[in-house]
């Protein structure tokens, strides 16, 4: 066990945002997080990294949890001038030498010297996921992280986690909203809409009913079809 | 021959450009140009404080800047105004009443000299406390340096990474405090605001790291303070005014010279 979240409740302006959620992340997990919007699932993840405290419940982190956060809607302002490089080593000790492992595994190395304000919403991701992985966590919490990408870019993202995912012994739990591409890669889905509704593995989830509810029997069929697709070897790999 | 009183005129010059060198940067990045505005207008209320109930001018702009500041944060968290206008009603609000009540103590204040300062009068005293203020600011500016330049690109990520945001900015607010308190006798709420944002902006078009726009922009306050002083004295014309002269000035060139390439 990573983190566990046990019944916790958020209460803000009288409404309840989180609903005695229970959660656990276990070693080796990829677990996604679907759901409406204000559905409490960014609050899920802030309370999981210990922002906010729940209303109720608790949340209990392994003494081996080393967590690291991607945030969502990441823009960097045109005023401050830094470097990819920079950014990734901002208070992060200087003798870290992981970064020349990190940026060939992730292929950065060419826009390392770019100022940070310069770079696509792809290439600011990676950076992102570059700067999380230096600490070597056991962890990655990435909320929406495609957010500002178009749908190559979210495909080669999501090929990028997976790539990540495989190589490393790490646990990835992450907000998105891009189901198709979610439910090809992830291991666990969980959808959230203020109380959690359904969980479990993509394939069995798209038949309960309470998911069927929340997204429509039309986007639960495509779902289930959606997933065949995501198998084809796909040839072109474009750095967007 | 240099006269003793433009040499203490230059060094307490220094001091206030390299201490503005590195806050500005903040103050441009994290858009509070209108902050240290009000800040520094809020100031004339402490100086009016300090005359009044006697005690020293600075100690008295301190304290007001920090009820200031500390009223701020709170009316910032009720969220019904947008910052402008919450820092628009301060700001003014703290000049009138300052201006009034110097008024109503009946003593003569030059207020001209607060406005826009006369760093030629500077004293030794305030020299020496000019260069430990220098110290004081610029070293725990570059101990909270990293920490802060994180949470002002993203707060979530510093929070993610144990940074206790609250505390940083704090020491940020309390720095910006004591450069305001200390400098507006001498160089005046005009010079200190330009300083607050002129050279951060001129610096940002040539640098390409944090750090380095830092050292630029007080390279570029230093250069103006040297460059109006003379100015001043050759042209016969105020110096808080022809320090500010020269720092738009090089903003300008900096400005036109960038566009091109």
């Amino acid at each position: 066990m990573l983190i566990q979240a046990e019944n916790i409740s958020v209460i803000r302006n009288k409404k309840e945002i989180l609903k005695n959620i229970n959660l656990t992340i276990e070693e080796r997990d990829f677990i996604t997080i679907l759901g409406p919007n204000g559905g409490g699932k960014s609050m899920l993840l802030k309370c999981l990294l210990g922002f906010y405290n729940p209303d109720f419940g608790s949340v209990t982190k392994s003494s081996k949890l080393k967590a690291s956060y991607t945030p969502q809607d990441f823009t960097i302002d045109k005023s401050i001038p830094i470097r990819a490089l920079d950014f990734i080593m901002l208070n992060k000790s200087k003798k870290n030498k992981k970064i020349n492992d990190i940026s060939q595994e992730l292929n950065i190395e060419n826009i390392l010297n770019q100022q940070l304000s310069t770079l696509s919403g792809g290439e600011l991701q990676k950076i992102l996921i570059a700067r999380s992985l230096i600490d070597n966590p056991n962890l990655l919490i990435l909320d929406e992280p495609t957010q500002n990408l178009d749908v190559s870019g979210q495909l080669n993202f999501y090929k990028f986690l997976n790539k990540i995912y495989e190589n490393r012994n790490i646990s990835i739990l992450m907000v998105s909203h891009d189901l198709h591409m979610v439910m090809a890669s992830t291991k666990k889905v969980i959808c959230l809409s203020n109380h959690i509704c359904c969980s479990g593995e993509p394939s069995t989830i798209t038949n309960d009913p309470e998911f069927t509810n929340l997204f429509g029997h039309d986007f639960a069929n495509m779902m289930s079809l959606y997933r065949h697709d995501m198998n084809h070897k796909h040839n072109e790999e474009s750095s967007d | 021959m240099i006269d003793n009183f433009i040499i203490n005129a230059l060094i307490a010059g220094i001091c206030v450009s390299i201490i503005a060198g590195g806050l500005s940067c903040f103050i441009v990045w994290k858009k509070m140009a209108y902050f240290g505005d009000a800040l520094s207008h809020s100031s004339l209320f402490g100086i009016a404080l300090g005359i009044i109930l006697g005690f020293n001018a600075t100690i008295g702009t301190f304290i007001t800047c920090l009820i200031f500041a500390i009223f701020l944060s709170f009316l910032q968290n009720k969220k019904i105004f947008s910052n402008d206008t919450l820092l628009g009603i301060l700001a003014h609000a703290s000049l009138s009443i300052g201006i009034i009540a110097i008024s109503l103590s009946g003593q003569y204040v030059n207020l001209h000299a607060y406005l826009f300062g006369d760093i030629l009068t500077v004293t030794n005293q305030e020299i020496k406390f000019f260069i430990i203020a220098a110290i004081l600011v610029t070293s725990s500016l570059f101990f909270i340096w990293e920490k802060l330049v994180l949470m002002t690109i993203n707060e979530n990520i510093a929070k993610a990474e144990n940074i206790n945001t609250k505390i940083i900015q704090s020491i940020f607010l309390i720095l910006l405090i004591v450069f305001v308190a200390t400098c507006v006798k001498i160089v005046g709420i005009l010079l200190i605001t330009s300083m607050l944002i002129i050279p951060a902006a001129t610096s940002r078009q040539i640098t390409n790291s944090p750090g380095n726009m830092a050292i630029v922009s007080g390279l570029l306050g230093v250069i103006s303070i040297f460059c109006g002083v003379y100015l001043s004295i050759i042209a016969d014309i105020p110096t808080g005014p022809s320090i500010i002269f020269v720092l738009t000035l090089m903003f300008v060139l900096v400005l036109t010279i960038y566009r091109k390439n």
